[in-house]
């Protein structure tokens, strides 16, 4: 698996061999070697903690190999901090970028790297540098823009000539696509290309495969803290690269069959929502949800979906309109609260794991019963029942495969996905009425993902009303009957998902017709 | 994955970083004793004899220690949901005051079978008034619960001076106190209570109270670990936005949890008021409040931990004392700044040796990783 083939003709721009780095007990990378050939695209997939950011890491100096050499074209480099790694012309753009909001797009390009003590003489000079970047690289960018006012994608643009605009040669990205539309996401990888037209190497990190065969060259497959295959891009498949990564062979289609609708279980009428800043989160929305059906939402995140999910689940009270749930009925006057929420019937997976659906310093036993631990089922008199607590969570461990089947375990000290398994098999386990589930595999390894769908594919069949929201469109289109469309607050589409393709929703996550004329003037 | 740290064993947590920073203390306390010309060791023996050495000493710690079990479960009830209550002294102040009106009040009609319990549950009810406005300041108005629970202390401070100097001060008297209480208003002394019992012991302070204090803990244990009450409690300590999505209201755990720990700093006032000096004074809280805070931080929040941090408090007052009598050179204020270094390094710099330690563990953990690696 170590022989990788290129043509000895071709340079490399990183080549790094046998690169180890423990954190304590735990080894993040063990013994790694990756050559990356200059100017071509490289990708490298793995799942959730196989060790890929902490390679990139070290590559750009946030840590320190333990063991092992850095040779940046053909020359053995120390990389002791990120000044080292963009000396030796390394640049990095960050999953969570890191610009200043309130600063304009040519103060961040600069910062840090003014060419002296007064600000206009740098102003004048990163401008004509920059203008020069984005000729011919093709990054348009509004330089007087302040960051805040500019979308998702222009602000990754200006990360990436923040990292050219310090000299680099070598960019890695980290989950460029995660906040992107597919739109977004094709303009990026354009770009990409031709930056490697003009001899930058690219190295990006991501767990879409379906990017990895799109946009790279070659592919190195991580897992568990190894490099376990260096391919050629065209070599490769998205099967035989998921199953390098997770080890084993994994079933990517579903058992579905088409749902059979049946009464009306979430009815919103004119729903909306003014935050306590007076900003409009919602506005006039209107669905309906049926038993035995899955209504997905899409959407760039920040468009509303978490609202309507809070709003659904009783954390918070809407200002407008008329939502029934289960036989409950939620107006701004009558409000309504998660434990009663809960007690119609009504289970809520949330986005956020760590922040709401469990509570990390818990054990996995406290954990399971969040939102149930009033119950008596888990009560007497005064005092808990400890041990119908732990046997109710080890029911759900065994249920839902969650590993390790530790009930005195640290919630914290699980995997994401197994994280997210127990919380599904708590809400799931009560056989809901009303299922609402936000960002099901968010951050969830492959293995797991597909039983995930399974489960939930199930629970429809079982009779439940289930109202998805994913940032994810494939996830979206394999899994929901119908496909509701999001934009600033409104339903802006509705599509049935054996219609539904990635095109189509992008277009409508963009709300395309205002966009697109923006962007005309842009360009 | 993106710290090198480890976490540490939990003995080490719980046992060795408190062993670690007392040594400390001991230390530059030490220095301290052996710049002004005494010999350290002769003077820890004379501390520790002083706390420990007689059954009068004891007395005296256990008496110390049970002002600050209370105070120290005061201040870890309100930590285990996130709030930092600086106003133990307070409370604890107020709370006395509550016994000290039922006792004026019933001294004369009631036994003392009534009044305990009357006393018990006014020095509880007056903590937690105490407690009640910077509460609902910090849960429904956003104002923070550190700066509110400083300025009721010195509310209470000054409230106490005005009602012992207009109120309930004895006509005709010069100094601010009380009447004094019947007998019937009198917590037994332990002395008294083993004495009935046929076990002789010298005389102390140490009363009734101290029992009431160990119920209280392990009442304090079953409540935060063993309830829905506890559940919800940490809950909002841990994730109030989790604790927000399972239905639990914040607000409310924030009420309630106020509410208990000012009640448990009022026992204080107990064991004062109605155990020690049987009336009402100016100060008989005397700094208990502020060293909860130590306690607590010491005792890791948990009422073992603050069982046994508080008599460790205890002989530091009790000996201290001892040592200000026993070697002239050091005087009182000397005592403090022992005091003073105990609290401050197992206190305020409670974690600072975690990261070395840390660090160390995580380097024997990675020694024992690469050797069984090799093997």
């Amino acid at each position: 698996m170590r022989m990788q083939d290129h043509s000895p003709s071709i340079p490399l721009a990183i080549d790094l061999r046998g690169i180890s780095k423990s954190f304590g007990a735990v080894q993040a990378n063990k013994d790694i070697d990756l050559r990356v050939p200059a100017g071509t695209i490289h990708g490298i997939v793995g799942e959730n903690g196989a060790g890929k950011s902490t390679l990139m890491s070290i590559l750009y100096g946030f840590y320190e190999a333990d063991s092992g050499e850095i040779y940046i074209n053909g020359k053995l480099t120390q990389i002791r901090n990120s000044t080292d790694a963009i000396a030796a012309g390394i640049g990095m753009v960050h999953q969570h970028f890191m610009l200043v909001e309130n600063f304009t797009v040519l103060e961040n390009i600069m910062l840090g790297a003014e060419s002296g003590a007064l600000l206009s003489g740098s102003i004048a000079d990163a401008s004509t540098e920059v203008m020069r970047l984005e000729e011919a690289f093709g990054l348009q960018v509004d330089l007087q823009a302040r960051i805040d006012e500019i979308p998702v994608g222009q602000q990754q643009r200006v990360e990436t000539i923040k990292a050219l605009y310090r000299g680099a040669r070598i960019l890695i990205l980290d989950e460029p696509t995660g906040v992107l539309t597919p739109q977004e996401a094709d303009q990026l990888f354009e770009i990409l290309r031709s930056l490697r037209e003009q001899g930058v190497t690219v190295i990006i990190i991501t767990h879409k495969l379906r990017e990895i065969m799109d946009l790279t060259d070659n592919v190195s497959v991580m897992r568990q803290g190894q490099m376990v295959a260096h391919v050629k891009t065209s070599d490769t498949s998205k099967e035989a690269l998921a199953e390098l990564m997770v080890g084993r062979k994994i079933r990517m289609d579903l058992d579905k069959t088409p749902a059979i609708p049946k009464e009306t279980r979430i009815e919103i009428k004119d729903l909306g929502l003014v935050d306590a800043q007076k900003i409009r989160r919602l506005d006039a929305l209107s669905f309906e949800v049926h038993a035995g059906e899955i209504v997905g939402i899409a959407g760039v995140s920040g468009n509303g979906q978490s609202e309507l999910l809070e709003i659904l689940s009783g954390m918070r009270s809407c200002s407008e309109g008329e939502i029934r749930i289960n036989g409950l009925t939620i107006t701004p006057q009558q409000t309504s609260d998660p434990e009663e929420i809960r007690h119609a019937g009504i289970a809520h997976v949330p986005e956020d794991r760590l922040k709401r659906g469990l509570i990390p310093r818990f054990s996995a036993s406290e954990s399971s019963i969040l939102g149930y631990h009033n119950s008596p089922d888990y009560n007497g008199t005064i005092l808990t029942k400890a041990a119908a607590i732990k046997n109710h969570c080890l029911h759900l461990m065994q249920r839902f495969d969650v590993r390790p089947a530790d009930p005195d375990l640290k919630s914290a000290n699980f995997s994401g996905g197994n994280q997210q398994k127990l919380i599904l098999a708590r809400e799931m386990d009560p056989q809901p009425k009303v299922l609402l589930i936000g960002q099901p595999t968010r951050g969830v390894d492959i293995g797991a993902i597909a039983f995930i769908h399974q489960q939930i594919i199930s629970m429809r069949d079982q009779g439940s009303a289930v109202l998805l929201v994913s940032g994810e469109l494939d996830e979206l289109i394999s899994l929901a009957d119908r496909i509701l469309v999001m934009f600033d607050g409104r339903i802006v589409g509705e599509v049935q998902a054996e219609e539904a393709d990635e095109r189509t929703l992008g277009l409508m996550m963009a709300n395309a017709h205002s966009t697109e004329e923006k962007e005309a003037t842009h360009v | 994955m993106s710290s090198t740290k480890q976490p540490l064993p939990a003995w080490a947590d719980i046992l060795l970083i408190p062993l670690i920073n007392l040594c400390i203390a001991f230390a530059v306390s030490s220095m301290i004793i052996y710049l002004i010309g005494e010999n350290p060791l002769e003077a820890f023996k004379v501390m520790i004899e002083g706390a420990f050495g007689t059954s009068e000493g004891l007395g005296y710690t256990l008496y110390y220690a049970t002002n600050f079990i209370f105070t120290g479960l005061a201040v870890a009830i309100a930590f285990h949901a996130m709030l930092f209550n600086i106003g133990g002294e307070g409370q604890a102040y107020i709370g006395g005051l509550g016994v000290a009106i039922v006792l004026l009040a019933l001294d004369q009609t009631l036994p003392f079978w009534a009044l305990f319990p009357l006393a018990l549950i006014a020095g509880m009810l007056f903590g937690a008034a105490w407690a009640a406005i910077p509460a609902y300041l910090q849960a429904y108005r956003g104002s923070h619960i550190v700066i509110t629970t400083i300025m009721f202390n010195f509310i209470a401070a000054n409230l106490m001076v005005y009602l012992l100097v207009n109120i309930f001060i004895v006509p005709g008297s010069m100094t601010p106190e009380s009447r004094v209480f019947s007998e019937a208003a009198q917590l037994p002394f332990m002395h008294e209570i083993l004495g009935w019992l046929g076990i002789t012991i010298s005389e102390s302070p140490l009363n009734l109270s101290f029992i009431v204090a160990i119920v209280v803990s392990i009442l304090f244990w079953i409540y935060v670990w063993h309830t829905r009450w506890g559940y919800a409690l940490r809950a909002v300590g841990f994730s109030e936005s989790a604790a927000t999505y399972a239905g639990i209201d914040p607000k409310k755990i924030i009420m309630v949890t106020m509410l208990i720990s000012g009640g448990l700093a009022g026992l204080a006032g107990l064991n004062e008021v109605m155990g020690v000096q049987h009336k009402l004074m100016l100060d008989f809280v005397a700094g208990y409040g502020f060293t909860g805070i130590a306690v607590a931080l010491m005792g890791r929040n948990h009422p073992v931990g603050i069982i046994l941090s508080s008599i460790l408090f205890g002989a530091l007052f009790q000996g201290g004392a001892e040592l200000a009598f026993e070697m002239p050179s050091i005087s009182k204020e000397m005592v403090f700044v022992i005091q003073g270094l105990i609290i401050l390094f197992s206190g305020a710099l409670a974690y600072m040796s975690k990261p070395w330690l840390e660090k160390l563990f995580s380097l024997f953990a990675s020694k024992k990783h690469s050797e069984t690696e090799v093997d």
